[in-house]
């Protein structure tokens, strides 16, 4: 993207926010809805600064501790499993059908049992968190391993390469794509998982502050809450994008 | 006569032999006591029908695939475990995209274990015969068909192999690119002192290039129709106006129209 493209890119989002947020204003003073049912933006961002010490001392860093740390094992684990199934004929068959059936069953209800076997302290979160990420990083990290060019492993079979070899030189570049579209998926997954994990059960963090907000009523905090998740997702999806354009700086040719 | 290189500078060796090879593909007999022999600095050319099993012959001498039957043998010491030992150049360009045109022709070099540094000097060193000067560090993207091509064979050379495979090399280029190509290879064939196998679709490529041409009519190929190809070299594109040239050309005409009435005769029989 060239950088008039950018800017052009960037106005347009900032215009339709803006158009946005002066719409729902309008319609909560327009149709005097009650605060606890939607409150106008003014009072979300209002709320935002009154509890600011709260949500940026501590809420917020739990959350994201949690978001990163899970994310980070469920690449490593992803990874791992991935390799095993590159590697084994066996672990692919025993795995990848289960792998494929547990997409269906809807995490957020095998959440709670996470809980329930991982506590309700830190340890619990995060697991919370691998239930969310896992599955896409697992999921487009081994389809790319899978669907590199035979050709091109037979032509490096022909210059006497090993398996080792071949993974390393020709599977793993060629699945990074892949592995990149995967892992923007899971760090916007992970924030959804952090706050899953608190609402379970916790003393801090956003999950937890959003729910206690809700049950008291607070549609502001709560908004309040809310807003920071989703820039907590934006900016990590942002990051793993940087990580993907600082990667293939020199060519983006691979994408295609 | 018809052996280029091997004339009179070494005694005529063996470079790859087929002896009573047979293959079969999904129960479908493609080579059946099948023999052949390249020397030692020969040009030689594979043409035949599509489907015929010319590639497969291709992935037999360079260890892709096993022979059901049969000895397939490299050199004078009649070394038998291929992989690793052939220049093979495929059909398709097969550079890797995420590599510079340096590292994609180091390729070879680094899957034998050689030190960075000293496969990119070796690559660098070989650029300017293949016309490749100034582009170590472009990416295949930005190259034209040729050099594409050029890349790939590079790449075949520097697995420092005597036997250079090439499948249909230029069969993708224009028809101006694909004339320059041949004539550069041939000065490459020369200058390297290797031995080429060159399966091409194209009866003048085929002709224009080697010693001699193998017609492959029908699978399962028992023989090939050997035609030798007495033209003088060093050879010029425009060679292929010349009357002995087109003898050849009519010959080989003849023995694929054959071939390719017979498998008509036979598919309306069947």
């Amino acid at each position: 993207m060239n950088p008039k493209n950018a800017k052009g890119t960037a106005r347009w989002f900032l215009s339709s926010m803006a158009l946005f947020l002066i719409m729902w204003e309008g319609i909560c003073r327009g149709f005097s809805i009650p605060a606890f049912i939607l409150p106008p933006p003014s009072d979300v961002f209002r709320s935002l600064w009154d509890i600011r010490e709260q949500l940026f001392g501590i809420h917020l860093w739990v959350t994201l501790r949690e978001a990163l740390l899970g994310l980070l094992l469920a690449i490593l684990f992803g990874i791992g499993l991935s390799m095993a199934m590159t590697f084994s004929r066996i672990v692919e068959r025993l795995v990848y059908p289960y792998l494929v059936i547990s997409q269906t069953i809807p995490i957020i209800a095998l959440s709670p049992i996470f809980i329930l076997w991982f506590g309700y302290d830190l340890s619990g979160k995060i697991a919370v968190t691998v239930l969310f990420t896992f599955f896409p990083i697992v999921v487009s990290l081994y389809d790319g391993l899978r669907h590199t060019d035979p050709d091109m492993v037979n032509l490096l079979r022909t210059m006497g390469a090993t398996q080792k070899q071949i993974f390393w030189k020709l599977q793993i570049p060629s699945s990074l794509p892949h592995f990149f579209s995967g892992l923007k998926v899971a760090a916007t997954y992970s924030v959804a998982g952090a706050t899953i994990g608190e609402w379970l059960g916790s003393s801090a963090g956003l999950g937890y502050f959003a729910r206690r907000a809700s049950g008291n009523f607070q549609a502001p905090a709560l908004f309040a809450s809310v807003v920071l998740l989703s820039l907590m997702g934006i900016l990590l999806f942002w990051l793993v994008s940087l990580l993907e354009k600082r990667y293939f700086k020199t060519n983006d040719h691979i994408q295609k | 006569m018809a052996y280029g290189l091997s004339e009179g500078t070494l005694a005529v060796s063996p470079m790859l032999q087929f002896s009573q090879v047979s293959f079969s593909y999904q129960q479908r007999s493609i080579l059946k006591d099948f023999s052949l022999q390249i020397d030692k600095g020969e040009f030689v050319s594979v043409i035949g029908p599509s489907g015929v099993g010319k590639s497969t012959l291709f992935h037999l001498a360079n260890g892709l695939l096993q022979p059901d039957a049969g000895q397939i043998m490299l050199g004078d010491n009649g070394e038998s475990n291929l992989l690793g030992k052939v220049g093979y150049m495929p059909q398709k360009d097969l550079l890797l995209p995420w590599r510079t045109v340096l590292e994609n022709a180091a390729l070879p070099l680094e899957i034998k274990g050689m030190k960075q540094e000293a496969a990119y000097r070796q690559v660098r060193e070989q650029l300017p015969i293949f016309g490749l000067e100034g582009w170590a560090d472009a990416y295949p993207e930005q190259l034209s068909g040729g050099m594409r091509q050029r890349v790939s064979l590079l790449r075949a050379t520097l697995t420092g192999s005597q036997l250079l495979l090439l499948d249909e090399p230029f069969s993708a280029l224009d028809g101006i690119t694909k004339m320059e190509m041949q004539e550069w290879l041939l000065s490459l064939w020369r200058q390297l002192g290797i031995t080429v196998l060159l399966i091409t679709h194209d009866i003048e490529e085929a002709i224009l290039l080697a010693d001699r041409v193998l017609v492959l009519k029908a699978a399962p190929v028992q023989e090939a129709v050997e035609v030798p190809v007495s033209l003088g070299r060093p050879r010029e594109g425009r060679l292929r106006y010349d009357p002995a040239f087109l003898a050849i050309r009519e010959q080989i005409w003849d023995i694929l129209t054959d071939a390719i009435n017979a498998a008509g005769e036979r598919g309306r029989r069947a």
